[in-house]
């Protein structure tokens, strides 16, 4: 047996109340093996309180060359911003 | 510094991709794995990220000669901490290469059949406790000099890999000076092994970042794409001009007779180390090399069995009907 052992993205939440966060990847024959790896390689100094293991095969990511139709046509939509509107200064907090 | 004379690679791409390539570089854009970048870039990434983290993995193998000989349990668990460190350390840079399309397999490999390098630091003997001291407190020093501007590198995965080493990394140095503070202040003995460790240890922590490379166009390709961030002899002088004072602090001293401060440049005139050494070292000639290579083999081959049990393992509880659970 030659296969190398695949890839697993781990994400560390790192205190009560905060989202699981990308850490990094390690290699693993299974998920429990990565969970054990994950805490030895990701927690060594009381980085997190939860794991998540995912497979790396598992994940579809967006492509580069498609940045600009992904992500450019929320750029003219400034009214999405609070920030857009005048607030008169007699309302005061809005 | 843990990767010495990285070579660049020639790259023959287009121009016109080449030069936005440069500009995103010049605007201080991070580069990520799955985006266009020259093949230079992603071949010298590859051997340089390689090279590193090899020398994370060697570099264990002398510290981890002291772990059963550690003077007390408390020295022996700190040990342990920062070896197991450096495993840690090794693990993230194999993984920021692999996003670059090499496997980790063929980085083990290329190291094993002698293609690829490890720094030239660990190629010497760890002899005595205060050796332990010595390694921490220049060697990771040294390491420290050239990961610090590192986590501001172009490559993405690289830059983060760095982030986080560094957080850990100057626990090592700390706990290296810690021992040298204990043998230089402790009996005569004591006092003399922390002397003859910071003698056997400061040419070669001089030679890990190595030879002047001020006219290398290796260099200067690499410091255009941000892979490199300083100069060799920078990070050098910077390196003896922060230890100098604290080998003074601890009362021991610095085997150069002809080293002094220069009030011009700011800065320690100091003696070069024996570059013949250096490269003796890099062709595999050092008192260690064999051994070091023999470990990772020995390491490699013994843990075949385990690789691929874990694997067959795996693929049968994946193939195991759940209802039989």
């Amino acid at each position: 047996m030659s296969a190398e052992w695949p890839l697993w993205e781990i994400f560390i939440r790192g205190q009560h109340g905060l989202n699981h966060r990308h850490v990094g990847s390690l290699h693993a024959p299974d998920a429990e093996m990565a969970m054990r790896h994950a805490r030895d390689v990701y927690t060594r100094r009381n980085e997190g309180v939860s794991i998540w293991v995912v497979p790396s095969a598992a994940i579809t990511a967006s492509s580069p060359s498609d940045k600009g139709p992904m992500f450019e046509p929320s750029q003219d939509k400034v009214y999405r911003h609070p920030s857009f509107f005048d607030i008169p200064d007699e309302i005061g907090h809005m | 510094m843990y990767a010495q004379m990285v070579t660049s690679e020639a790259t023959q791409d287009d121009p016109e991709k080449l030069a936005a390539f440069q500009a995103r570089i010049d605007a201080g854009e991070k580069i990520e794995p799955k985006e266009w970048m020259p093949e230079g870039y992603r071949k010298t990434l590859i051997r340089q990220i390689g090279q590193h983290a090899h020398s994370e993995i060697v570099g264990q193998l002398p510290e981890g000669n002291w772990i059963t000989r550690a003077p007390t349990l408390e020295r022996k668990a700190i040990l342990l901490a920062k070896v197991q460190d450096e495993a840690g350390h090794g693990l993230y840079l194999y993984c920021a290469a692999e996003t670059l399309g090499v496997s980790r397999d063929e980085l083990t490999e290329a190291l094993l059949a002698g293609k690829m390098k490890y720094s030239s630091i660990f190629n010497y003997p760890t002899l005595t406790w205060a050796d332990i001291g010595a390694v921490g407190w220049l060697v990771d020093g040294a390491a420290i000099m050239n990961q610090v501007p590192l986590q501001r590198t172009s490559f993405g995965p690289y830059s983060r890999a760095m982030i986080r080493i560094c957080k850990e990394e100057s626990f090592h140095q700390r706990q290296g000076f810690d021992i040298m503070r204990k043998m230089a202040t402790g009996t005569d003995a004591q006092r003399h092994m922390a002397q003859d460790a910071l003698n056997r240890f400061w040419y070669p922590s001089l030679m890990m970042f190595g030879p002047s490379d001020k006219d290398s166009v290796h260099s200067a390709q690499s410091m255009r794409w941000k892979i490199k961030m300083n100069t060799n002899d920078e990070l050098r002088q910077k390196f003896v001009d922060q230890t100098v004072p604290q080998a003074e602090y601890l009362g021991l001293t610095v085997p150069d007779p002809d080293l002094r401060w220069n009030a011009e440049k700011g800065g320690y005139d100091f003696t070069e180390p024996d570059w013949s050494e250096f490269f003796e070292v890099l062709k595999g000639n050092g008192p260690c090399n064999a051994e070091r290579l023999a470990a990772r083999q020995k390491a490699w081959d013994d843990g075949a069995w385990v690789r691929g049990g874990l694997m067959a393992h795996a693929a049968k509880q994946a193939a195991a009907p759940v209802a039989a659970e």
